[in-house]
């Protein structure tokens, strides 16, 4: 606890009273608005990360909450202010990685950051006015839009000027099946300049929609921020519900929980390897890997009723059992996919084509990662050795050890292969959780739901396939919820794709832009 | 490139056989045929896919028509880069109010015979995000659609069954 008590001595230093209290896998601590900016600052100097920025309003006033790590212990800074008066000194130009949340908390609440370096819209494009806020108590879920919302035309992108620098506007729609965002790139030639992403097309008004639901109602929608990673962000949503209604779900179901993300986190991996060789033509791996994810997709409808376990997680527990038969299933599958893996996995590796693509395209240095706080095998494969699941551990991952592969090599193909170790880790962890099923006793499924007091709140902090997820959600009255702020990955690591790619050529975007398969419904909510 | 080979012919061929769903299967499926392709495509059919707000779950099912298992490419159903190249619009999601003038521009940019579908709970019916501030809800509240596909996400198999079923020549 000694960066406790120094950053602490540092605080009173600079006359920043703090009033703590300790939580399960955090502590809170709240400030005086004033000196949001002078904290992160500090905050800085000791390297601790900005993990996450979220808001909601009481009545008169509005909290704004900054979620910050150090060491695998997580700070939730929080401070109120005025709705008569709603701003607060920005914590952007000492964090890159709350910019963008910034912006979204603005035009979500009308909260505005002062001395923020960037004053554009994010979120809101033209569904709704320039002077209306979604997220406040006032504005109606069903908002007042036009028949039509018209394109959002007035967005001010990056210029560049000189001799043969070109712009190139990608999307919305895109060529190929996946979500649509708008991407401008400045190049010269094959190079790209600059690359600036304008996202939010798919903004379904997740936060708001949140609000008056059931547990077992916000559980389902966490399973839909983002369908590919429908597991951790349900795991992360009841792990934020049962912390607020103080319950221990049976270990037998924080073991399922466990297998159903490692199972996520190796579909996943899957399949993105296999898509990242497809982007530079390599079909060989691409089949071969799509082969794989499907079988896994099998057995989870076959075994579990679901292809991606969507709605599996409930709050207090599970909804499916995996029972001896299952077990015995799931350990036989991993040792085929290791059978096989060893057989794909070194013909990759020796292959040059694959080796001229991959090395040194899209590289991330560590220095940039650590900037904007980058997560999951995006930041692993560039130096930043961070795992929840390691870091901060919660069950059923506190009683195993969790390998974490790390690099420093951040270009595409040390993301490839970062997120091979990862499945090989996978695989492992399945295998131990599945052991210690075997030997449990206990049968429980679930805990009895314990209807939580108004105004408790709870966070939850988990490592789903695509890095840490931070889950907050505060009940309102008679089991309701009142406000819900999913974190996803995908938020932090977006802008450090923009970094990526610089320097790399046109045509190496995709394949750039799948390493990192960063997701944008996760991002736009 | 020995290993390569050799992984390749001892893998063998994965792909399986799919038939058309049958009436009663689309009804057990949640499908809801309106308008059905009434000419013959030559057995090819280009679908041009559009991501309206889903969450990404209904384009890993749509991903997996291509994996060697279902290999949608064999019955002459491919998925093509514009609009401008597309017989269907496969449309997924709710439609968000961001992606509603996107959706509109797209659907005037695909030529005349179209038909469009509406893939999965949100655009068949608004499913868990409905109509709000920020979405239309189903795709049928933005553009005319002609058969909807239940499921969240429906499996590649019922895709597979239900897209056979448009390409079937009329009796």
């Amino acid at each position: 606890m000694n960066w406790k008590i120094n950053f602490l001595m540092r605080l009173d230093e600079e006359g920043i009273f703090v009033k703590s209290e300790p939580y399960n896998q955090f502590e809170l601590w709240e400030i005086n608005d004033k000196y949001w900016q002078r904290f992160a600052e500090l905050a800085a100097e000791n390297k601790f990360r900005w993990a996450a920025g979220f808001a909601e309003q009481s009545g008169e006033q509005f909290y704004v909450h900054a979620c910050f790590e150090t060491a695998g212990n997580y700070i939730l800074l929080r401070t109120t202010i005025n709705i008569s008066k709603p701003d607060i000194p920005s914590q952007a130009p000492v964090y890159a990685a709350a910019n963008r949340s910034e912006r979204h908390t603005h035009d979500m609440f009308g909260i505005t950051f002062l001395r923020h370096p960037d004053p554009r819209c994010w979120t809101r494009h033209k569904a709704w006015n320039k002077h209306e806020y979604p997220l406040r108590h006032d504005f109606p879920v069903q908002g007042n839009p036009s028949k039509i919302t018209p394109p959002d035309t007035g967005y001010h992108f990056i210029q560049s000027h000189g001799v043969g620098v070109y712009e190139i506007p990608v999307g919305p729609v895109h060529a190929g099946i996946i979500e649509p965002g708008h991407f401008r790139f400045q190049a010269v030639g094959e190079l790209i300049l600059n690359l600036e992403e304008r996202l939010c097309y798919v903004h379904k008004g997740t936060e708001k929609i949140a609000e008056g639901r059931t547990p077992q109602g916000l559980a389902k929608l966490a399973g839909r921020i983002s369908g590919d990673t429908c597991v951790s962000h349900a795991w992360a949503a009841c792990i934020a519900m049962e912390q607020a209604a103080d319950i221990q779900i049976p270990r037998r179901a924080a073991l399922i929980r466990g297998i159903f993300a490692e199972r996520e986190r190796v579909v996943n991996h899957l399949g993105d390897i296999g898509a990242i060789c497809n982007d530079v033509a390599f079909t060989f791996a691409f089949m071969q890997m799509m082969r794989l994810k499907e079988l896994w997709c099998r057995t989870n409808y076959e075994l579990f009723g679901h292809r991606f376990l969507m709605d599996k997680i409930i709050p207090a527990g599970v909804l499916v059992d995996v029972n001896e038969a299952a077990s015995a299933f799931l350990l036989t599958e991993i040792q085929e996919l290791r059978a096989e893996l060893s057989q794909i996995m070194p013909a990759l590796d020796l292959n040059s084509s694959l080796e001229d693509r991959l090395y040194t395209a899209g590289y991330l240095s560590p220095e940039t990662a650590a900037h904007f706080g980058t997560l999951g095998f995006v930041g692993r494969a560039s130096g930043q050795d961070f795992d929840v699941r390691r870091d901060a551990p919660y069950a059923p991952y506190d009683s195993v050890y969790v390998k974490v592969a790390a690099e420093n090599q951040g270009d595409i193909a040390s993301r490839f292969w970062v997120r091979y170790k990862e499945i090989n880790a996978s695989l492992k962890l399945i295998e131990e959780f599945i052991e210690q099923l075997a030997k449990l006793t206990e049968g429980d499924l679930i805990a009895d739901w314990k209807t939580p007091e108004k105004e408790s709140f709870g966070l939850g902090i988990v490592d789903g396939w695509r890095g840490e997820i931070i889950s907050y959600v505060r009940f309102g009255e008679n089991n309701t919820i009142a406000r819900f702020y999913p974190r996803d990955p995908s938020q932090l690591n977006w802008e450090a794709l923009e970094k990526a790619v610089l320097n790399n050529i046109v045509p190496d975007f995709p394949v750039c832009n799948k390493s990192f398969n960063c997701s944008y419904s996760g991002c736009d909510l | 490139m020995f290993s390569l080979f050799k992984k390749i012919f001892t893998t063998g061929i994965v792909t399986e056989n799919v038939k058309a769903a049958y009436d009663q299967e689309l009804e057990t499926f949640g499908v809801e045929i309106k308008r059905r392709i009434d000419q013959n495509f030559s057995g090819s059919l280009a679908i041009r896919q559009v991501d309206a707000g889903s969450c990404n779950g209904c384009e890993l099912e749509i991903h997996a028509l291509n994996n060697p298992f279902y290999d949608v490419e064999r019955f002459g159903i491919h998925f093509v880069a514009s609009p401008r190249h597309a017989d269907i619009l496969l449309v997924t999601g709710v439609v968000s109010r961001h992606m509603q003038t996107a959706l509109l521009r797209t659907y005037d940019a695909t030529p005349n015979p179209k038909w469009v579908i509406a893939m999965g709970d949100c655009a068949s019916c608004g499913g868990e995000f409905g109509i709000s501030y920020a979405s239309c809800g189903a795709v049928s509240n933005v553009i005319p659609v002609d058969m909807t596909i239940a499921g969240c996400p429906p499996t590649p198999l019922v895709l597979l069954k239900n897209l056979l079923v448009l390409m079937e020549k009329q009796k």
